[in-house]
């Protein structure tokens, strides 16, 4: 009997885990650095101007700040625990924990803009009229608090943005649904739900057997597929957490 | 690697509750300690803690724990680094 064989491989291909968080760790490496050079210059204006300092971060909401620090834990906590969730191949409380991260960085946001808001309705943003009257430590106090905690607030919109395309893709049903037809025993094709043709053989004599391993479509597949992507924006979202922690305790609590 | 895979999967949720946990105290124990006027302590206290903090979140949180000896090594290399930057800043504007 004449027999063919076909190997066809569909998009899958080999993933190196270990690779890419290295690679991920990496670049976070360059976020500590950019961070690590502002609070250097935070650092030295505090020695420079200490009262200023000392008399501005009084200033601030101490429990708005806590408020949001207690947020953005949780927001850690429900990360990790989508990651834990896709590990054990459940991506329906991935998708959860996934989506509550998202409103929790969301919630951080809204009271980061309440306490702009009070901030500058008071007059005190850079370059204020009230603020120029005022000494030049208060003034570098203000610009290092907006360009701080700004680009700090810039990475958690870039991370909810990030989590809600890791939500669309753990959430959505798996891709597709694969059919193997033949019409006259001769074209054998594969097709998905929607019709559309994914590959085509076509052999010279009526095909008897065929016998067909699929490893692509299996849920576990699509989880495990999924599970670096979410892993390395957790790793991401853990260390926009990381920098608030720090941030926290130098503008709102040294008092 | 079938290893590390088998190891990942026995990470108890209840682990990262208990962190949270944590964490949650000494944001308490932070804040409770800033009301306390201890001066020149505070400072150092708060950087303490803040550091403690971080550590629970990249060991338990990020996984560090549970990774390769080179993560290890590269997250050492990058604190260096960022001390050795801060250090020579605060020699230079010290003595200036």
């Amino acid at each position: 009997m004449n027999m063919t064989t076909v190997v066809e491989t569909l998009p899958h291909g080999h993933k190196d885990h270990i690779g890419a968080r290295i690679g991920m760790w990496l670049f976070l490496f360059t976020e500590v650095l950019l961070f690590g050079g502002l609070f250097l210059l935070y650092s030295v204006y505090r020695s420079n101007f200490p009262e200023d300092f000392h008399y501005c971060a009084g200033n601030l909401d101490t429990l708005m700040g806590t408020v949001n620090t207690v947020i953005l834990l949780t927001s850690s906590l429900t990360m990790v625990l989508a990651v834990a969730n896709l590990e054990r191949k459940n991506r329906k409380y991935a998708s959860i924990f996934l989506l509550a991260t998202m409103l929790f960085g969301l919630l951080f946001l809204v009271n980061k803009y309440i306490e702009w808001s009070a901030k500058i309705e008071h007059g005190l943003f850079p370059n204020s009229e009230i603020l120029q009257q005022h000494t030049m430590g208060e003034n570098v106090f203000y610009s290092l608090y907006y360009l701080m905690t700004g680009l700090h607030g810039l990475h958690i919109v870039i991370g909810i943005i990030i989590l809600a395309v890791m939500f669309y893709q753990v959430a959505r049903k798996p891709r597709r649904k694969i059919r193997l037809s033949s019409v006259n025993a001769k074209d054998i094709n594969l097709t998905d739900q929607s019709g559309e043709t994914l590959w085509t053989h076509r052999e010279s004599e009526p095909v008897q057997t065929i016998e067909m391993a699929l490893v692509y479509n299996r849920h576990e597949d699509v989880a495990d597929r999924q599970l670096i992507k979410v892993e390395n924006s957790g790793l991401y979202w853990h260390l926009v957490d990381v920098i608030w922690i720090f941030l926290f305790p130098l503008f709102y609590l040294i008092t | 690697m079938e290893e590390k895979m088998e190891k990942k999967n026995v990470r108890p949720f209840s682990t990262y509750l208990v962190i949270w946990l944590g964490l949650l105290m000494l944001t308490g124990v932070t804040v409770t300690v800033s009301g306390l006027n201890l001066g020149q302590w505070s400072v150092l206290g708060a950087i303490i803690i803040a550091a403690v903090k971080s550590t629970l979140v990249v060991l338990f949180f990020m996984h560090l724990k549970y990774e390769d000896r080179v993560f290890k090594i590269m997250l050492g290399l990058a604190i260096v680094t960022l001390a050795v930057i801060m250090v020579l800043t605060f020699v230079d504007v010290s003595f200036r």
